[in-house]
């Protein structure tokens, strides 16, 4: 088996930002103790949702399966930590839409006693690709870095067509970001053994780890922990450190030179994306059998007194963690979940941290940028856009809510990454217009298909009616020449009832 | 802890239209210095006027379109306007030549279109064009370049003011003692008197490319060009485009019969090519937006501006090419859109 060949592609536009990254990554990863009470929302992934198997009052276990799904299209949640559901109730999150969401709420006993997983008897490299997914789908196991697509329906969808390339996504190319960072220079191997596991369950034996240049101690360590495990079926790549290189379609172009197909997926191009997070998590559960039970987080911004990396339990409220890492500073005044070009603002700090949430920073609000000029058209937005739009046009489009030349000037391909807003000279909010464009013509087709499931009532039921009256006309027809067989008489009789009817009115 | 709701990205943007308008204004400024130094204090004169008057239309439209002025007045693009029409103009032109020239740009060209981000043509060329249908004469009057050698009667300072004021000279200077042709209206005038381009550039005002004086303005304006695209104010493709467009028609004729086409150095330097190429045709509202739409743009600038300079009756065409290629920018633009990442391609789909 020889290492696996690739072009290196080049990634159109982008931004150079600046990192804020050095704040965090000056400590190692902090273990935060655990929290009083845990808030885990029954869905933190993309697909159906969990329904909870426990009640409020129930005792748990770390580890304890309490929220269960059907079949693979979505990801079990487990207690992160023992103690006593206390209530499963509507709880502030941090979900892309919706503001709210169902949660399981945990009292912590504070003895973090496990729910004990047998080991199976043998490595995972007996186990068949499928009795692997199956445990993968059971161990929560989902996309880290911040997608959360159930990992085993990914796998299970890519196995349908032709994969060759497993791609561990290391590139954390938003600024102040810098969980993967810490955790490729702190737990290597662990990556490296999940990135096996994944080879298994996919069947192929080619695995591309993608890092950013900008971190040379995570390299350095994958490097050595490489060198010890040996295996050639594993290769290192170094990507330009350029904003939104670690977008997964991006990252696919950077290191194959493919481009991802308008509304496709990597695997159409044979290539599946993993964040280097969801391989050590991967590990963790099929080694050492500890579901998705905690991740990594980094919470920075000048907002926070000693930004760090910390590893909390799924569940943990942003408050505690904030608190953990020094409290709030003054300036602290909008809370993102997520980077500062695509994260998520939110109004409260009581919403829990996910699987989905790489990063809490916290920060003053930002500059006042002056009012929102017209566009000059001077283009620098399609410059750097990485998927080759042109904003300027699109823009214009989505203010007339013109919804043909939305789809020719490709709306839906824009990523959202935020590149444009911060080049227009003019301070237009592009992303949030295309954001909304978007919903809209999400909305469009909705009520297109209502109207037309509508317009499909009404035609059978015009139909319908059409029949019973065809019908109703051909039975009339049917007693006339019937009357009329049965000759004058008949008539006569039927002539002298009728006017004994009218008599009678 | 409650916090405030806010959009994504939270970063704040890099650049404003205003910091895009001064740094073009500040790399007109070598050039602005070298066109008082060969051509007199005139320049500053007419950069006044028309600054005044772009400014004061600017104002008075946005009031009666009922938004805040100042908006409009602190991104400078109405600056850059009258900017252009100065470099536009002869160093000897009557106040009321200018303004009428600024406010047609700013009020009818920009204002009447939906102002600044809306304007279809130009607006420091569609003021050029009314003070050339208004006023041809006063196009005319050129001063020679202050070299030493040149016989010219020079204005002071105040001569020239009370020009500007009132459109008259002093008694003892008559038009023909003051104003001398531009090298392009030798050339042209040169050429219909059948001569051949050796002999016209005989004439003093001729420099090594173009007029003497013209030149040092020229290398100016492209230092100033250059300084934009390396800070990405402007892009390549327009200036490259208006290049190519000139001198491929002006090389190849050159070549075919140089005895009545002057070299593609001489269409360069001559007139407003270099202007043109950095700072009118990349106006980025009028032009045309996509990568290959705006060398298209350029080109067409280039092309119909040697089409004018040699087919035409004007002795440059440097506004009327841009104002009939801001009328394909639509086209333009629909018919070059970039590939989108991730769409069908022949490199995707084999």
């Amino acid at each position: 088996m020889s290492a696996p060949t690739y072009d290196l592609g080049k990634l159109h536009g982008g931004l150079r930002l600046p990192a804020h990254k050095s704040a965090s990554t000056s400590l190692p990863i902090r273990t935060m103790p655990l929290p009083a009470q845990l808030v885990l929302p029954i869905t933190q992934h993309v697909g159906d949702a969990a329904q909870p198997v426990v009640g409020a009052g129930d005792k748990v276990l770390k580890g304890q399966l309490i929220a269960n799904v059907e079949g693979a299209l979505g990801a079990p949640v487990h207690a992160s930590s023992s103690g006593t559901v206390v209530a499963i109730e509507s709880w502030p999150v941090s979900r892309r839409y919706g503001d709210k969401a169902p949660c399981i709420v945990i009292e912590c006993d504070g003895d973090d006693r496990a729910f004990d997983y047998p080991r199976p008897a043998g490595s995972y490299a007996e186990l068949a690709p499928e009795a692997l997914l199956e445990q993968l789908v059971r161990g929560g196991i989902v996309g880290l870095g911040g997608a959360v697509f159930p990992t085993a329906q990914k796998i299970m969808q890519a196995r349908s067509g032709d994969i060759e390339y497993l791609i561990l996504n290391g590139v954390e190319c938003e600024p102040y970001i810098s969980c993967d960072d810490v955790l490729m220079r702190e737990h290597a191997a662990e990556i490296l053994s999940g990135a096996g596991i994944l080879m298994h369950a996919l069947q192929i034996d080619a695995c591309i780890i993608a890092v950013e240049s900008d971190k040379p101690e995570a390299l350095r360590s994958l490097g050595d922990a490489m060198g010890e495990l040996n295996d050639p079926r594993i290769s290192l790549k170094q990507v330009p450190t350029i904003y939104p290189s670690g977008g997964e379609d991006q990252l696919v172009q950077l290191v194959t030179n493919l481009e991802v197909p308008s509304g496709g997926l990597p695997t159409d191009v044979g290539c599946l994306v993993q964040n280097v997070g969801t391989a050590a998590a991967v590990h963790d559960w099929i080694v050492n059998r500890e579901p998705l039970l905690s991740r990594i987080t980094t919470v920075t911004g000048d907002g926070v007194v000693e930004p760090m990396n910390v590893r909390a339990r799924i569940g943990t409220p942003i408050a505690d963690i904030v608190a953990f890492a020094g409290g709030y500073t003054d300036a602290a005044e909008v809370l993102i979940v997520g980077g500062p070009m695509t994260g998520k603002s939110i109004t409260t700090d009581r919403v829990p941290m996910v699987k989905a949430t790489n990063c809490i920073l916290v920060t003053s609000r930002a500059p006042a940028i002056g009012e929102e000029l017209a566009c000059i058209r001077c283009g620098d937005c399609a410059v750097v856009c990485p998927v080759q739009l042109q904003p300027q046009q699109l823009f214009w489009h989505a203010r007339a809510d013109n919804e043909k030349k939305l789809r020719e000037f490709g709306l839906i391909d824009c990523i959202e990454c935020g590149c444009c807003d911060l080049v227009c000279p003019s301070h237009i909010p592009l992303t949030a217009d295309f954001r909304t464009a978007k919903a809209r013509m999400q909305e469009l087709a909705d009520e297109k298909a209502r109207a037309e499931r509508a317009r499909h009532r009404f035609e059978a039921r015009n139909d319908r009616l059409q029949r019973d009256e065809e019908q109703r006309a051909a039975e009339l027809l049917q007693q006339k020449d019937q009357a009329k067989q049965a000759g004058p008489a008949a008539i006569a009789e039927i002539l002298k009832r009728k006017r004994q009817q009218s008599d009678e009115d | 802890m409650d916090f405030q709701r806010q959009e994504a990205p939270y970063l704040a943007p890099q650049t404003s239209v205003a910091s895009m308008m001064l740094q073009v204004l500040a790399a007109l400024v070598p050039a602005a210095i070298a066109h008082v130094w060969f051509f007199g204090p005139g320049f500053i004169f007419n950069l006044i006027v028309a600054a005044i008057f772009a400014t004061a239309g600017e104002a008075l439209m946005m009031h009666l379109r009922g938004r805040p002025p100042e908006t409009a007045l602190a991104d400078y693009s109405a600056l850059v306007t009258a900017a252009l029409l100065a470099f536009a103009l002869p160093s000897l032109t009557p106040w009321w030549v200018t303004g009428t020239g600024a406010l047609f740009g700013i009020v009818v060209a920009k204002h009447l279109y939906g102002g600044l981000g809306f304007n279809i043509f130009n607006p420091a060329m569609a003021g050029y064009v009314v003070i050339l249908v208004a006023f041809p004469m006063h196009l005319n009057l050129w001063t020679a370049p202050r070299m030493g050698d040149i016989d010219y009667e020079y204005l002071t300072i105040v001569q020239s003011l009370v020009y500007t004021l009132t459109g008259s000279l002093p008694d003892a200077m008559p038009f023909d003692a003051v104003s001398r042709a531009t090298p392009l209206d030798a050339m042209k005038s040169g050429l219909a008197n059948l001569s051949t381009v050796s002999e016209i550039r005989v004439n003093p005002i001729m420099g090594d490319f173009g007029g003497r004086g013209w030149e040092w303005i020229g290398n100016f304006l492209a230092i100033g060009g250059f300084w934009l695209l390396i800070k990405k104010i402007i892009r390549w493709q327009i200036p490259v485009g208006v290049g190519v467009g000139l001198l491929l028609p002006a090389g190849i004729m050159y070549l075919v019969e140089p005895s009545t086409h002057p070299s593609p150095g001489f269409h360069l330097f001559a007139g407003a090519s270099i202007l043109c190429a950095f700072f009118i045709a990349t106006d980025p509202v009028s032009a045309a937006t996509s990568p290959k739409g705006r060398f298209i743009y350029g080109f067409g600038i280039g092309a119909l501006i040697y089409c004018i300079r040699t087919f035409g009756s004007y002795a440059d065409g440097v506004a009327f090419a841009v104002l009939i290629m801001n009328m394909a920018v639509p086209a333009i633009d629909y018919l070059t859109r970039p590939h989108i990442i991730g769409h069908a391609t022949e490199k995707n789909t084999s």
